[in-house]
């Protein structure tokens, strides 16, 4: 997101974006209730804002980001739960939003995908190091060698 | 032109004319040198003529000469300010302070690309230069695969992105560098990530070359190791540079975001990080050799990927450069060449790479296999992650984004284990180890590591595990290596013995606890940090944690080339002040653009980072506060790293990366 924004240059259109950081959360947004708006901004860190480049509502400055997190909040001050709001949001503005897509349908091979390669890697290993640890101890000779210095012996 | 009356002025617009052009000039002798070079010593080196395989040097050097006479003409061009040239126009201007006029040089696709090329080229000439030790097909042939490389780029840069096109109308002035690129950690960011980049095709050529040669021996992996190692140490550095740019420059003290353009940076990183391990295992015991060689394919595959993936736009992020299709598409066909050409010569030749060295299951040779399933697999997840949303929208009709979320549970657990296991495996031996004995060894470095999580866990306040977890692995990391090294130095003579040490042993314990510390720095700043977000009155004074916050004054300050709302807190802790802070908000006239400039007293155990927003209706200001915890330690142990990195290259093995035997201790 913004952070690297800088970080390649280039981009400069898009940096305009990125105009005011800072302002993500406003004073007037935050719930009087510590622990809702503490599960608020859980909330907002799972949800991408629409129409930026790969930032999360709750660091985003955009319009539709600050509906969003006032949307949220009025979800969890409703006595929705985190999974609920989320749902909410999700039934409105599509997956797309959702930073951490659920493990669901195709999405589930980006799931699997490390832990499988994972399980490939350690088998493949766990083979690797029997074969390593199985053949002839180093310190006997091939037969080529063998054969090699009793040749060198007999001359 | 000739008919102009010629002044002073006309003179001297003649010079400048005639050095951009001979940069340009330079430019395309250079592509004809690479030609020549790529094909010339690889001829040699198949038909055995000493003749041929020995021009590759003096090509090399000639290639890196003309490369950079045509960086210097460019950067010669933004110092004087020639917007006759179309790079500078548009990223530049005539009031710039210097730094920011040269930086401007690579703050753009073409220039940045020039410099891309000129380190390519930098580090075909040090092959040559300091291979006195390869052998000479050997040599010859890296030469020529190196070359092979800067050919494909210096056609992309002369046919596509040239940064020596000329305006027809020059404009008065420049069009100037975005405000928020003037900025020393960033003047620097690009140049330290490219070395990083581009120093992996030096790994990639030694790789290519020995499957062409069919061999690969120990004497390989010292080789190669040098190579791999600076280019790891350039990225760490480049990495860390762009974290922290992003943590003090963006207003919320955020410092990784999982955005595909530092993925790009990050995958490299990881592969570096992999190869640099099992070259060892190449060099010491002549085992992983096929393996090796794949690693130095795709490290380098990586760095190809990370540039069509910042240069193509094919992939939404903020920072996606210069979306050119075009340039898209060749970069592409770039990375599918290389990529494609040396993963088919790897399928031919990579059953030829017998290994030699037997072991047993428990060994240092297996400890390092673990590091590099894990450190493979992490990057992989990197990479689908990053190229999931391509994947889904492609294959299977779905938008959907993958975030910091997916990475941090994808990616973290890998990590994690990485570190549980590296002080179990830093202290094996070589072809078999005693588990038991070093579990025993190791026991008071993991009672006292889990002590420290365990009081961590009862000072903090809430029952997050983020934390003392960190002070687990962190301290675990940090004691495995201390203890490492107090072990080799064995019983007597302590310290002269730990003088006598190498370097290397040195560089791997100093590398090993940087990354303890970073560990504990990202995850005590995540589990500990406070924030607080209020509207506050000037005179107010608010609590933030255990510190004072007030708010003294916001006032309007000019500055040279920009207009700022600056406020002035103090912060106390126990009734005595420890910071007098001047956060700002900036709008940038000319380029209509406001930034936030927080203000934020560093501190070994915490950071205080202060932000002004917006003024309020009633007369108050949007003040935003945090406390970082231990935030400094992110990037001081990735800097350690980068120590430990450069300490086991001033190793003398490495310097005498030609034939002699290694004189390493082994423990």
């Amino acid at each position: 997101m913004i952070a690297v924004a800088s970080r390649l240059y280039g981009l400069v259109g898009l940096i305009a974006l990125m105009a005011m950081p800072a302002f993500a959360v406003q004073p007037d947004e935050v719930l009087d209730d510590p622990a809702l708006e503490a599960r608020a901004r859980v909330i907002s860190k799972e949800l991408r804002c629409p129409v930026c480049q790969n930032e999360s509502i709750d660091e985003s400055h955009a319009e539709v980001a600050r509906d969003l997190r006032l949307l949220v909040r009025e979800r969890v001050s409703a006595g929705d739960s985190n999974d609920e709001a989320l749902s909410f949001i999700v039934a409105r503005y599509g997956e797309f939003v959702l930073l951490n897509p659920p493990a669901k349908g195709s999405t589930l091979i980006l799931w699997l995908a490390g832990p499988a390669m994972l399980l490939i890697g350690g088998i493949g290993a766990a083979a690797y190091l029997r074969g390593r640890a199985a053949p002839v101890p180093a310190d006997e000779l091939s037969a080529d060698e063998t054969k090699r210095l009793t040749e060198l012996l007999n001359k | 032109m000739l008919s102009q009356p010629i002044g002073e002025g006309a003179a001297a617009d003649y010079t400048k004319f005639m050095i951009t052009e001979l940069g340009h000039f330079a430019l395309i002798l250079a592509l004809m040198v690479a030609v020549f070079q790529m094909i010339v010593p690889m001829i040699g080196a198949q038909k055995n003529w000493a003749g041929w395989m020995a021009t590759g040097t003096p090509a090399a050097t000639v290639q890196f000469g003309l490369t950079l006479t045509s960086f210097a003409a460019l950067t010669y061009a933004f110092v004087i300010s020639d917007f006759s040239l179309r790079v500078v126009t548009l990223n530049s201007h005539t009031a710039k302070p210097m730094l920011y006029k040269v930086s401007g040089v690579w703050g753009n696709h073409e220039g940045s690309m020039l410099l891309w090329i000129l380190i390519l080229t930098l580090f075909g000439a040090m092959a040559g230069w300091f291979g006195q030790g390869l052998p000479p097909r050997l040599k010859a042939r890296v030469l020529s695969v190196q070359s092979a490389i800067a050919v494909a780029f210096f056609i992309f840069l002369i046919f596509t992105s040239n940064p020596f096109e000329r305006l027809a109308f020059p404009p008065l002035n420049g069009q100037d560098l975005n405000p928020l690129l003037q900025d020393p950690g960033l003047a620097f960011h690009p140049p330290f990530l490219y070395v990083g980049y581009v120093g992996l095709s030096m790994a990639f050529s030694f790789a290519v070359a020995a499957l062409i040669e069919g061999k690969v021996d120990a004497a390989w992996g010292r080789w190669v190791r040098p190579w791999t190692l600076t280019a790891w140490v350039f990225l760490t550095v480049g990495i860390a540079l762009g974290s922290w740019w992003a943590y003090y420059e963006l207003g919320w003290g955020g410092f990784w975001f999982w955005d595909p353009v530092e993925n790009a940076s990050f995958m490299p990183w990881l592969i570096a990080a992999a190869l640099l391990h099992s070259a060892i295992v190449v060099e010491k015991r002549e085992a992983l050799k096929s393996w090796t060689i794949l690693l130095a394919i795709l490290a380098f595959g990586f760095s190809l990927i990370g540039a069509f993936i910042v240069r193509s736009g094919v992939l939404t992020s903020v920072h996606a450069f210069a979306t050119d299709p075009e340039r898209g598409v060749y970069l592409l066909l770039i990375t599918g060449i290389f990529m494609g050409g040396a993963l088919v010569l790897y399928a031919l030749r990579a059953e030829q790479m017998e290994a030699k060295g037997v072991f047993s299951v428990v060994s240092r040779e297996s400890a390092l296999v673990a590091n590099n399933i894990l450190l493979a697999v992490a990057c992989f997840v990197v990479f689908i992650g990053t190229i999931w949303p391509l994947v889904a929208e492609m294959f299977f009709d779905r938008k959907l984004s993958v975030g910091p979320p997916f990475f941090d549970a994808a990616f973290t657990p890998f990590m994690v284990a990485l570190s549980v296991i590296l002080p179990v495996g830093a202290l094996m031996s070589w072809k078999r180890a005693k588990l038991k004995r070093i579990t025993v060894s190791l026991m008071p470095v993991l009672v006292v590591s889990v002590a420290l999580g365990g009081l961590a866990f009862a000072i903090q306040t809430g029952g997050s595990a983020l934390g003392p977890i960190g002070v687990i692995l962190g301290s675990w990391l940090v004691l495995g290596a201390a203890f490492e090294i107090w072990q080799r130095a064995g019983k007597a003579n302590k310290i002269a013995r730990l003088k006598g040490l190498p370097r290397a042993d040195w560089g791997k314990a100093v590398a090993h606890a940087g990354m303890g510390i970073t560990t504990f720095g990202i995850a005590a700043m995540l589990a500990w940090q406070i924030e607080d977000i209020r509207i506050a009155q000037i005179g107010d004074r608010f609590e933030v944690g255990q510190h004072q916050v007030e708010l003294i004054d916001v006032r309007e300050v000019d500055g040279p080339n920009y207009i700022s709302t600056m406020a002035e807190m103090k912060l106390y802790r126990g009734g005595r002040e420890v910071a007098h802070l001047f956060p700002e908000k900036r709008v940038y006239p000319v380029a209509n653009m406001p930034t936030t400039e927080a203000a934020i007293s560093n501190g070994i155990l915490r950071d205080l980072y202060v932000v002004i927003g917006d003024p309020q209706n009633d007369g108050g200001w949007a003040v935003r506060t945090y406390i970082k915890p231990f935030a400094n330690w992110i990037w001081a142990g990735a800097i350690i790293m980068a120590l430990g990195g450069t300490l086991s290259l001033t190793d003398r093995r490495m310097r005498v990366a030609g034939g002699q035997r290694s004189k390493a201790v082994t423990s």
